[in-house]
């Protein structure tokens, strides 16, 4: 499965030639393919523009030049059924407020008039998946845990099946027990549902953990694409060699090396 | 709430029945009421305006229309509403100058009401002042003026220029406020009428206006013509009244209503049954009846205002979070409208609203729009980055994060905007009796006019409980409109 490399029609998302400027800094000219069920890891030091090239695919922010495209079809900014085929998650979860766990995972089913019997199935099939209690469900964010919120803000993203799953620094605001718990988690669900995945993260080690392909950006550019072996045998430039070794020294889990 | 403004909107459309006006002083009470009941023993309906506040008040409301009838003066018709065109002695040119704008004007009552300058005796014989031209010797003295005579045509910028005062010391005071002044030594001069029963209570001195600046000022009623037509019955009553009251009387009727304290309606019906055997019953509320009806009127004047306010004012504070360049633009025209005076803002709204609850309720809302703009601006600008970004990701279109996701995170910055603009408009209100709303206003400017203050209590009370009540329904209505999860959130400090 890890292996294999998928062949067919055009990449699940493919970034051409796509440039963002935020005065002095920014992100591009960047090209980068994401084949279809594969997990792809962005990282790099902060501020090398891996959020941004996440809200790019997103739509949040539009790009100066160069195109987003899904499936081959460019991404319009505006595009809201586009968006609903790719699921969501950001550092904390950014679950709302005055929603409940349920509420929130159900949001858009709900706004899409989904009959409540399917969206009560759905929520049963997605709290398995993620190991989230059922009866936390009728639970508010303020009142679950920061792994548990995660969870939610996971089935949320899940909830209509979408295509790509992209995460920004899921793991980024949780305890390292909770931590190597979702991490485990999260792996085997990827792993199940043979999604394409988009990953940022700044930590090597849950970068190698994740994904299939690493992508090293430093300000604003690809600097190397390939397996973290690729990257540290023939680093394309002598930052990737330190970027690499500066995270190394710090201990990569046993076995986590692909 | 409606059905006020549509009774107010149909007395004033209805034939067959009288509308009378008056201004802010007993005596234009006085006459205003005299009408009224002369109106009503010829089976006419009458209603009072009561009060309005001044004379370009009651004048515009008048030619609008919103008034059929009120006292006026004659040297204020020929100064202040004809701008000195017309000589005010001269009756025949008057009627005329006002017939071409749809006004007749009857014959004098039978006393004059003339503007004049007094002191107190002891001071005056002091520096030997008897006279206005003596005042010019004098130029340390400090005067208070009444806010109308000192912007009048025909009062102090006339009677400066006439007799070449040099006095800087001018302020401008209510009627009422200047005579206690005068009396405690804070101001050495103030403009009088001479029917005040006040001359003779606190023993002032009447200053001759040797060079007759002032115009001779008879009492008269000012009508709209066409009421000669719809109301002929009403207009011949209260003719009878022509040459009826001399300056003696009109002084005894000032006194029982501004030192006695007795309503002008039961003076009025005294004066009547008294001279012209008309037997008048003023209609007289009991305390709790008055209560209520303004209790009606002040909650009906807030809650038109205040919903109109909302209906526009969190729409507006949705565009203007949209779009900065629009917002900054929104934001600072309701913001411009609350720099307007709330007494200039009533009086602008005559012209187009003319007198009642409908200036009053427009100006409610104008001044009810910036705190809900601007909460709902903030509100929806302070949802944090990621949560905005989420309902975008997820795919929700504009529309649907709006009313999914920010406007319940909004919810309680809104209702906060809500709750300042209701308390706002309870207040406000009170003002709204200067142009003929009614409400709790009522009492306090009688009570200020009168220097009662049982009287301003009947109505600053129940203002101040009312805006106790308006805060109370809000945290109510707190309960069931901020989404439960967010008031937990709130209660427990997992967010501000």
């Amino acid at each position: 499965m890890r292996a294999a490399q998928s062949t067919e029609g055009a990449p699940a998302i493919e970034l051409r030639e796509v440039v963002k400027r935020y005065g002095a800094e920014g992100l591009g000219p960047v090209s980068l393919a994401v084949p279809a069920a594969r997990t792809v890891a962005l990282i790099g030091p902060s501020g090398a523009g891996k959020s941004t090239l996440l809200r790019l695919v997103l739509g949040l922010v539009a790009p100066d030049r160069g195109e987003v495209r899904l499936r081959g079809a460019p991404l319009r900014p505006e595009d809201h059924a586009a968006r609903r085929r790719l699921g969501y998650v950001v550092q904390g979860g950014g679950l709302f407020p005055h929603l409940t766990a349920g509420g929130n995972a159900a949001l858009v089913a709900r706004h899409l008039r989904w009959p409540e019997a399917r969206v009560a199935a759905r929520l049963g099939e997605l709290a398995a998946l993620t190991r989230f209690p059922a009866e936390a469900l009728a639970r508010f964010p303020h009142e679950l845990s920061g792994g548990q919120a995660q969870r939610v803000s996971l089935m949320r993203a899940l909830f209509l099946e979408p295509e790509v799953l992209l995460l920004d620094e899921p793991l980024g605001a949780l305890d390292p027990i909770t931590r190597a718990d979702l991490q485990a988690d999260l792996r085997e669900i990827f792993a199940s549902l043979g999604k394409t995945v988009l990953l940022v993260t700044h930590d090597l080690a849950e970068a190698v953990f994740f994904a299939h392909e690493l992508v090293l950006l430093r300000d604003g550019r690809v600097l190397q694409r390939g397996s973290l072996d690729a990257l540290v045998r023939t680093p394309a430039d002598p930052f990737v060699a330190r970027f690499v070794h500066a995270q190394r020294a710090l201990g990569l889990p046993a076995g986590a090396a692909p | 709430m409606g059905a006020a403004l549509a009774g107010a909107l149909a007395l004033a459309a209805t034939g067959g029945s009288l509308t009378v006006g008056s201004k802010q002083f007993g005596e234009s009470l006085v006459l205003g009421e005299l009408a009224v009941e002369l109106a009503r023993d010829v089976g006419v309906p009458a209603e009072h305006r009561a009060a309005l506040g001044g004379t370009r008040v009651v004048w515009e409301a008048l030619v609008r229309g919103d008034v059929d009838l009120y006292p006026e003066y004659t040297g204020t018709v020929a100064r202040e509403l004809l701008g000195g065109a017309v000589p005010a002695g001269d009756p025949a040119a008057l009627r005329a100058a006002l017939a071409a704008r749809g006004v007749g004007m009857t014959r004098s009552l039978g006393f004059e009401d003339t503007y004049a300058l007094g002191m107190r005796r002891a001071r005056a014989a002091e520096l030997g002042i008897s006279r206005v031209s003596d005042l010019a010797r004098s130029p340390r003295l400090r005067l208070g003026f009444t806010n109308e005579f000192m912007d009048r045509g025909d009062g102090w910028p006339a009677l400066r220029a006439r007799y070449r005062l040099p006095q800087r010391d001018v302020r401008g005071l209510e009627h009422e406020v200047a005579y206690t002044a005068l009396a405690a030594g804070e101001i050495d001069v103030t403009d009088l009428y001479s029917t005040d029963p006040e001359i003779r209570r606190h023993d002032l001195v009447v200053l001759e206006d040797d060079l007759h600046a002032f115009p001779p000022y008879d009492a008269v009623y000012l009508y709209r013509l066409d009421l000669e037509r719809r109301a002929p019955a009403a207009l011949e009553a209260i003719r009878r009244l022509e040459g009826r009251i001399d300056a003696a009387a009109m002084i005894a009727l000032n006194a029982r209503a501004e030192l006695d304290g007795v309503a002008p309606a039961r003076v009025a019906s005294e004066f009547l049954r008294a001279t012209l055997g008309v037997a008048a019953a003023p209609e007289e509320e009991g305390r709790t009846a008055r209560v209520l009806r303004r209790t009606r009127e002040h909650v009906a004047l807030v809650a038109v205002a205040l919903l109109a306010a909302i209906a526009l004012a969190v729409p507006l504070g949705v565009v203007a979070a949209r779009r900065p360049g629009v917002g900054r633009v929104v934001l600072a025209a309701v913001g411009v409208v609350q720099t307007v005076p709330s007494l200039a803002l009533l009086v602008m709204m005559i012209p187009l609203l003319g007198i009642g609850a409908r200036p009053a309720v427009a100006a409610l809302f104008l001044y009810g729009l910036l705190p809900i703009v601007r909460n709902t601006h903030a509100g929806l600008t302070g949802i944090p980055l990621e949560l905005r970004e989420s309902a975008a990701a997820l795919g929700l279109p504009p529309g649907a994060r709006l009313r999914l996701v920010e406007l319940p995170l909004a919810t309680p910055a809104i209702l906060a905007g809500v709750k300042t603009s209701a308390v706002i408009a309870v207040g406000t209100a009170t003002l709204g009796a200067l142009v003929g709303a009614g409400g709790y206003g009522q009492p306090i400017l009688a009570g200020v006019r009168l220097a009662s203050v049982p009287l301003i209590l009947e109505g600053a009370i129940p203002a101040a409980l009312l805006a106790l009540a308006a805060q109370a329904l809000f945290d109510l209505a707190e309960r069931w409109l901020v989404p439960r999860g967010l008031r937990r959130a709130r209660a427990a400090g997992a967010i501000r």
